[in-house]
């Protein structure tokens, strides 16, 4: 049942160290390394990087690590600012996009792993499928009864308002890897970032699922296995609340048993 | 998360395995219960500390004289039964986070709802007992 020591297959390997001789502003990147292809552990690789002729995120020094030491370093990167949410990965023991992560924020040899707790593709790109998965589960799109009218659909300031703090996750998956109920129960539990969005269309004024959507998540695994770690809210690159979203989804199922 | 699930000739979609076995349509009464009873432990609880450093240095006899006061025996039932629902809520809620093999998780769900029937029946039939013999 309970497993306390890592499986002979993902125990960690000392890698390779690259020197940056002649750095004027040297800093020690420590980075997972895992191929699928080579049949080996992973192992932690040691970069360093004059930061001086690099750009400040640790995006910018992973992708100069890329270009100029060894192109095989895998990740995912797109927008480089913080709105697609491709780079999310663990720096420094926080579930973070890369690319807003300034390496002056961060103190000591920067200690870099994909996102805890999902399938590895390989060295910092994490296989999201089941993430994804959960998030189509609660499909997430705006689901009404009522004819559809001939224009938009109209919402007033005061419901759009209410989308604020809700609307702007990326899906980053930064909460829901670093949250300790979906590393045991993962297989079950939707996870912060899902039921944020579940929130979402919850309070959406123009959404008229609203009770499909609570049948659907009223349940001791999908729902209730937040236990309000908190974890989610901290590691929000978005500076969002998970959590806030999941006690209101809690208070809605309590509100409508009358 | 749990991959348990992915095993070599698993051809189920993403969305399937997902979705696994549905919703239950149950767990806000068990959330609800669950609070309702802490809230009244808070306040059965001080009562219970008070009464029990009130008798410090009682004898057998005081002390079963006290708690046979109508209100005292009251309040006490209140407390266990608050006290073993609670727990056993809670209990609940750490073996299904923690036990993953399917038989021990249902063995160790009905042991702690037996033993906490058990235990709340005992307790009050004590005090039952305590407070009805003259």
């Amino acid at each position: 049942m309970a497993n306390f020591t890592l499986p002979k297959n993902s125990k960690m390997r000392i890698g390779k160290y690259y020197p940056a001789p002649g750095a004027s502003k040297p800093r020690t990147f420590r980075i997972y390394r895992w191929s699928p292809d080579d049949g080996q552990n992973p192992r932690i690789d040691t970069f360093e990087v004059d930061t001086a002729q690099c750009g400040p995120m640790v995006l910018d020094a992973l992708l100069k690590i890329k270009n100029e030491v060894d192109a095989t370093l895998t990740l995912r990167r797109s927008c480089r600012e913080g709105v697609c949410g491709s780079c999310a990965m663990n720096i420094n023991g926080t579930n973070w996009l890369a690319c807003t992560q300034a390496i002056d924020d961060l103190s000591g040899d920067i200690k870099i792993y994909p996102l805890p707790s999902m399938p590895v593709v390989k060295d910092l790109v994490p296989d999201l499928t089941h993430f994804y998965a959960q998030f189509a589960s609660i499909k997430p799109w705006i689901r009404t009864q009522s004819p559809a009218p001939s224009a938009e659909r109209l919402q007033s300031p005061e419901e759009r308002e209410k989308l604020t703090g809700f609307y702007e996750c990326i899906l980053c998956a930064c909460c829901t890897a670093g949250c300790p109920s979906h590393w045991w129960n993962g297989d079950r539990y939707l996870g912060p970032a899902v039921l944020l969005q579940a929130y979402r269309w919850l309070i959406d004024s123009r959404d008229e699922a609203t009770n499909e959507r609570l049948d659907d998540l009223e349940d001791p695994f999908k729902l209730y296995r937040c236990h309000t770690i908190l974890n989610c809210t901290r590691t929000c690159p978005k500076g969002l609340n998970p959590a806030k979203a999941i006690a209101e989804i809690k208070k809605m199922m309590v509100a409508r048993r009358g | 998360m749990s991959t348990k699930e992915v095993v070599v000739g698993d051809r189920r979609s993403p969305l399937k395995i997902a979705r696994g076995l549905g919703s239950s349509h149950s767990g806000a009464h068990h959330w609800w219960v669950q609070r309702v009873t802490a809230a009244a432990l808070v306040g059965l609880g001080i009562w219970f500390v008070i009464l029990v450093l009130s008798l410090l240095g009682a004898d057998f006899e005081a002390a079963r004289a006290r708690v046979a006061q109508p209100w005292n025996a009251l309040l006490m039932v209140a407390f266990l039964v608050a006290m073993f629902w609670h727990a056993a809520l809670g209990l609940q809620v750490v073996i299904e986070d923690y036990v993953h093999t399917r038989w021990k998780e249902v063995v160790a769900l009905v042991a702690v709802y037996f033993l906490a029937f058990l235990g709340a029946f005992a307790a009050v039939l004590a005090v039952l007992r305590i407070a009805l013999t003259p």
